[in-house]
């Protein structure tokens, strides 16, 4: 087993710590807004989500053109990430939590959490035993760690401006009543 | 220390200072956020520990990059239970209630019924995100900010099925 230096721990404890209370005080650790979400007639969630990845999107990006990190993405492997999203949507929806809020429900001393976060241990388990058979599934369609901009041979500085205006926008439209999204929920039904 | 004490945060400042912080993690431990790659890991490693001749767990730590691991992920996911658990107490919110309102007018106030639920919920979830390699963290908020072809291939399919899931969950609820 690889374990991190102290400090590194250290390290990781405080980044969860402000991690933890950002996702508490967002109001996304309970269950009710997230599902409300997904029911389109709540945009807590998408715009925390949206803010941190486009704010995220400019710093990480000039840290990385001044030398002072490396990008960390995860292959596009068709088969795992497709499939793998349609489980972990499904999941999400009876769980009522993500991964990072079943923790900090947990902290917040949702019960229900504690039962998500065990049955989270449990799917991991169950994946590490089906691995070996699944693996082919899961590497299907591999275009390895890839990012749009190298896709398409671009700067990565118009998608990371374009990321930041589509939110700007988004909160822009966003209505501060309830009845958001009221002409996305119109097409569901 | 006033805002600690404060019961939420405008979901708007709550993602900058989550966008801000991936920046700090990116400097520092030179990694994005993540929350599920430690769950499988301590799975691995638990499965090792009790069943070290299962011909599957030794075929997986043979062939998978994800190696049994206590790290700044580790860590990490600690840190968000400790953080939350703070910001609570702060601001004087504790939720003790077993069974969420939403979930209750549906499927009503059972208790074992609703850790059934999460249960089954949370291992289906998290079968997913270790077949995609990601979460509503990893993929979700650091990979779509880092432009990456499988976050923005995961999210959209991700909150789609999530969509579809609850509306056929919760068609004939109240709701």
């Amino acid at each position: 087993m690889r374990v991190d230096s102290p400090g590194r721990l250290l390290m990781g404890l405080g980044t969860g710590g402000a991690f933890g209370v950002l996702l508490q005080k967002g109001r996304a650790a309970k269950y009710d807004v997230i599902v409300d979400q997904l029911l389109l007639k709540d945009g807590t969630v998408a715009k925390i989500m949206g803010t941190a990845a486009a704010v995220g999107s400019f710093g990480v990006h000039a840290l990385v053109r001044s030398g002072h990190a490396k990008l960390e993405v995860k292959p596009l492997r068709v088969g795992g990430i497709v499939g793998g999203a349609v489980l972990f949507g499904t999941g999400m929806a009876v769980l009522g939590y993500c991964p990072g809020t079943t923790l900090a429900a947990i902290g917040e001393g949702r019960r229900d959490a504690i039962a998500g976060a065990l049955g989270m241990l449990a799917g991991a388990g169950l994946f590490v035993s089906a691995y070996p058979k699944l693996k082919p599934v899961l590497e299907a369609g591999d275009f390895g760690k890839v990012t749009l901009p190298q896709a398409t041979h671009t700067s990565p500085w118009p998608w990371v401006t374009a990321l930041g205006a589509a939110v700007l926008i988004g909160s822009a439209l966003s209505p501060a009543r309830p009845r958001r999204f009221a002409a996305l929920r119109a097409l569901f039904r | 220390m006033t805002a600690l004490t404060k019961t939420s945060w405008s979901p708007y400042a709550v993602g900058a200072g989550i966008g801000a912080l991936s920046w700090l993690s990116f400097a520092t431990a030179k990694k994005p956020l993540g929350i599920t790659t430690p769950f499988e890991s301590t799975a691995a490693a638990l499965e090792q520990t009790l069943a070290p001749r299962l011909t599957a767990v030794n075929a997986y730590l043979a062939t998978r990059d994800e190696v049994p691991k206590l790290d700044w992920e580790c860590a990490l996911c600690v840190g968000v239970l400790a953080g939350s658990y703070l910001s609570a107490r702060a601001a004087g919110v504790r939720a003790t209630r077993a069974v969420p309102v939403g979930w209750a007018r549906r499927f009503g106030p059972s208790v074992p019924r609703r850790y059934a639920g999460a249960f089954l919920g949370g291992a289906l979830m998290m079968f997913g995100a270790r077949m995609a390699k990601g979460c509503t963290s990893g993929h979700g908020i650091s990979g779509v900010m880092q432009m990456a072809g499988s976050s923005w291939l995961f999210s959209p399919v991700m909150a789609a099925t999530a969509a579809l899931a609850s509306r056929a969950l919760f068609l004939k609820g109240v709701r």
